[in-house]
């Protein structure tokens, strides 16, 4: 019996809500038709996976998820919002075609996303032999600079060439009318 | 005794495969591109999962998936800056940015 009786059902609630609320931004995020709702919807959802990189033991990951996707992701997307046109356009009436597509979309999806999930949860995962190193921050750290270091230098390479990619093609025909 | 729900790496899993559908459900379903960009994000964060879970529960190094989802988020980061741009290029050009009326190139 440990010092705490309540610790496991509070941490199976706890998890139970950041699963919720992952599945909840994700549903918003896709089946809402305002655009900025479903922003709100990818940003709750960031949040949940934030919680479950928690539970997954990396709280680096945890934080580098809200700063990135919250901070930096859904920012910038709802600048790109603000820019352009904010909704999705009302649905024709009664589409036979359209509903036809949606009800295809969602065949697709859910037979996907059915066979996976049928695939984890019944498949085995063995645990690994032997545990090598701890996964803390510092390792993390000497990892990048040592193993990893030519993919650490070529993503910040891909980032420079994004960012004066997007500079050049959003800045591309200013002048005219 | 079962472990606890947290600690099973098919819970996980099924999360993340749960996004991945829900994503391309998205990706298939929206009629703009912001909506459809929206939808990719689902998916990028559905694989980032997916590494996390089996970083914590199959690998022996637990430090290899946080890196690799480190490179993943900084890929999705530049992607959805790129995006953008090209959107922000067609709204310019077309004053939509709706799916259908984008068929110039369409032969």
């Amino acid at each position: 019996m440990s010092a705490f009786p309540l610790l496991g059902p509070l941490a199976t609630g706890i998890f139970g809500l950041v699963v919720a609320i992952t599945v909840l931004g994700a549903v918003v995020a896709v089946f809402t038709r305002r655009i900025i709702r479903a922003v709100a919807g990818l940003a709750l959802c960031a949040l949940g996976l934030a919680g479950l990189y928690y539970f997954l033991q990396s709280p680096f990951l945890a934080l580098m998820e809200i700063l990135i996707y919250i901070g930096a992701v859904c920012v910038v997307i709802v600048f790109g919002i603000m820019l352009s046109e904010p909704d999705e356009p009302a649905l024709a009436p009664a589409g036979r075609r359209e509903l036809g597509w949606s009800a295809l979309a969602l065949g697709v999806s859910a037979a996907l996303g059915g066979g996976v999930a049928y695939v984890s949860l019944h498949g085995p995962w063995p645990a690994p032999a032997a545990a090598a190193g701890d996964g803390s921050v510092a390792a993390i750290g000497s990892a990048l600079l040592t193993t990893y270091s030519l993919p650490f230098e070529l993503i910040s390479l891909v980032l420079l060439v994004a960012i004066l990619g997007a500079l050049a093609i959003a800045r591309g025909g200013r002048g005219a009318p | 005794m079962n472990p606890a729900l947290f600690d099973r790496p098919g819970v996980y899993l099924a999360v993340a495969a749960f996004l991945l559908a829900v994503g391309i459900f998205g990706l298939i379903q929206r009629r703009t591109l912001i909506g459809m960009l929206i939808a990719g994000e689902l998916i990028f964060s559905a694989a980032s999962l997916n590494f996390m879970a089996l970083n914590r529960f199959v690998a022996p190094d637990p430090a290899v998936g946080q890196i690799a989802v480190l490179f993943v988020m900084g890929l999705a980061a530049a992607e959805v800056v790129i995006a953008l741009s090209i959107i922000i290029a067609v709204y310019r050009n077309y004053r939509s940015i709706r799916v259908k009326e984008l068929a110039e190139l369409k032969g």
